[in-house]
Parts: C-alpha cells; sequence; structure tokens
C-alpha cells in the first residue's frame, strides 16, 4: 500500500459550506418560482387556445362577457399595482404607517376584484353558462378561475404580512416577504394583461 | 428628495445586515413607479376603446393592434413594477426568464400547431354520415 501524495485536502473541496447571507438568494428563488407559475398559466393559455372555440351549440365570449366589468377589474388590478409599488417605496424609507396604509389599499383593491370575478362567475353559472356548459367555458373558467385564486392567496398572504409588519416592524425578514409579495403582486397583474387581451378583447372580436 | 432617499435605504442596508439589497433585485423610484403606472393605463384603455368602441371595421387588424398593446404593455410592467434588467442577482433572474420565454412559446405555439392540425385531420362526423 503506497503512500497517496499529500495533496491538501482544501485543494478538492472547500473546508466549509459557504455561508451565504440569511436570505441573500431568496428573491432569486422566488422568482424561478414565478417563473414555474408562468409555465402553469402558459399551459392555461394554450388549453384556452384549443378549446376557446368548442362553443357546444352553447354561447361565445361576445354573448357572455361584459366588458364593462372587465375593464373596471383591469383598472382594480392595475391600481393596486401601482398602491402596492407606493407600499414598497414607504418601506424603503421605513414609514412603517404608510407602507401599512398603502398595503390595505391594495388588499381592498385585491378584494374588489375578486368581488366582481366572482359576479362574473356566479352570473354566468347562473345563466346555464357554467364550466360544464362548453369547452370553451370549461377552459374558461379554468384559466381565469386560477387567476382569480392567485389573486385571493396573494390577498390572505397580504393580510399575514400587515399582521407581521403590525407585530415586529419592518424587520429585514419581513422586507424580504414584502419584496416576495410585490413581485407576485405585480407578476399576477402581467398575467391579467394576457387574460384580458385573449380571453375578453379578442373573444368579443369573433 | 431621491438622494435622501437612497442615504436613508443605504443606512437601512448596512443596519440589517447581509441583506443583499444593493447588487440584489433592483427597487423602484417613485417616479419609475408613476411612469409605469401612465404607460401601463395608456396601453390598457387603448386596446379596450378599439374593442368597445369599434373604431376600425376590420376586426383583424385590431386584434393585431391588441396584441401589439398586450405586448409592450407586457414589457412596461416588468421594467417599471418587476424590475427586470439583465444585471440584477448577477443575470440569473435574466437568463431564468429567457429560459421560461423559451419554453413558453414552445409549448403555446405547439399546442396550437398540434392541436389545430389533429382537428382538421379528424374525419367530421357529418361526412361520415353522409357516406
Amino acid at each position: 500500500m503506497s503512500a497517496m501524495p499529500d495533496i491538501p485536502r482544501t485543494s478538492f473541496h472547500l473546508e466549509e459550506e459557504p455561508h451565504p447571507p440569511e436570505g441573500g438568494s431568496t428573491m432569486l428563488g422566488f422568482w424561478v418560482y414565478l417563473m414555474s407559475d408562468c409555465l402553469i398559466f402558459a399551459i392555461l393559455f394554450a388549453t384556452y387556445g384549443v378549446l376557446g372555440g368548442n362553443y357546444a351549440a352553447g354561447p361565445a365570449p361576445s354573448d357572455l362577457f361584459e366588458l364593462e366589468l372587465v375593464a373596471i377589474n383591469t383598472t382594480f388590478l392595475l391600481v393596486s399595482s401601482i398602491t402596492f409599488g407606493f407600499a414598497m417605496l414607504s418601506m424603503m424609507q421605513d414609514r412603517l404607517r404608510s407602507t401599512l396604509i398603502w398595503l390595505a389599499v391594495t388588499g381592498a383593491f385585491g378584494i374588489g376584484f375578486l368581488g366582481i370575478e366572482l359576479y362574473e362567475f356566479l352570473h354566468l353559472i347562473h345563466i346555464g353558462a357554467g364550466p360544464q356548459r362548453s369547452g370553451f367555458l370549461s377552459a374558461f373558467f379554468l384559466l381565469v378561475g386560477t387567476h382569480g385564486l392567485h389573486v385571493f392567496f396573494g390577498v390572505i398572504w397580504l393580510v399575514t404580512l400587515m399582521v407581521q409588519v403590525t407585530q415586529r416592524g419592518l424587520i429585514g425578514a419581513n422586507r424580504r416577504r414584502l419584496m416576495c409579495l410585490s413581485m407576485f403582486w405585480h407578476f399576477l397583474d402581467v398575467i391579467w394583461i394576457g387574460v384580458f387581451t385573449f380571453v375578453y378583447l379578442l373573444g368579443m372580436l369573433q | 428628495m431621491t438622494s435622501a432617499h437612497n442615504d436613508k435605504h443605504d443606512h437601512a442596508t448596512t443596519a440589517h445586515e447581509g441583506e443583499g439589497d444593493h447588487d440584489g433585485a433592483a427597487h423602484g423610484s417613485l417616479r419609475g413607479y408613476l411612469t409605469g403606472f401612465v404607460l401601463a393605463a395608456i396601453l390598457t384603455a387603448v386596446p379596450f376603446w378599439l374593442v368597445m368602441e369599434r373604431p376600425l371595421d376590420s376586426a383583424q387588424a385590431t386584434a393585431f393592434i391588441v396584441v401589439g398593446f398586450a405586448a409592450v404593455q407586457i414589457l412596461v410592467h416588468m421594467i417599471f413594477f418587476l424590475h427586470m434588467d439583465p444585471r440584477s442577482e448577477g443575470g440569473w433572474t435574466f437568463m431564468a426568464l429567457i429560459f421560461t420565454v423559451i419554453v413558453l412559446v414552445i409549448a403555446v405555439s405547439g399546442t396550437l400547431w398540434v392541436m389545430y392540425h389533429m382537428n382538421t385531420n379528424m374525419m367530421p362526423v357529418h361526412e361520415m354520415d353522409g357516406s
């Protein structure tokens, strides 16, 4: 048994695991999550693209959609995007109260959005245009419903963070969480651009 | 006002040690958010107006313009609200975005292409009845 040549261990591997600062990779990790979520929506959009024309002798988009409602909803989501931006700016200036106020305004717009969407869904189901009516409506409820579900969970997350910020203040961990939620919220607004363009506006043109 | 705000932010970052904010994701400024909001509002209002009032007779032309506005609006949101830039997080967020866009384009265009041809190549029911 000949002795191994004496090579210092460190030339093969690190003595110690690297210790990145806590939360240093959170934003990148959350971005990767958002991108995978984006792929979910891509598949739902593709599904809608395939099934969107299958009315099964039922109602077509132009029979069902009310663009006025969609315009109000779009405004709500767009305004909530900028109010969240104001919350982030307040956070960066260490202004606790105004951060909380802007978060509350954002949440209110989010709830308004959900209320209108829920009203639209219930109205459609009420007039017999529920998800089981045709392939078009199945895909519609799946795509728009998934987006609505994301907004719903976003609102829950927002309320949770408001409680945490109230209790602990704008500590590092809470700042990180707010930044993640802000990305999530803006991301949902980007998805909504696709929804109102491809589902509602193009649907009305058919 | 902006420089004061930056100073304060620097201070906050050093106070919360190692947040990695500086070379990490970029933050917006008030002007950035307002610019983004105004652009987004215009880019939303015009397509809705085009479809609700139908100033153009051709549905196809309207559709093209509407989709074009959506593409620009997505870019506006990416830049002004999500603060995308090729350098944040050492370029990794941008890489992830490019990868996602490629997969997205393949998945969506592939699905539509394949399913469209499946649809046209299927034997229609009424023709079977006729023979």
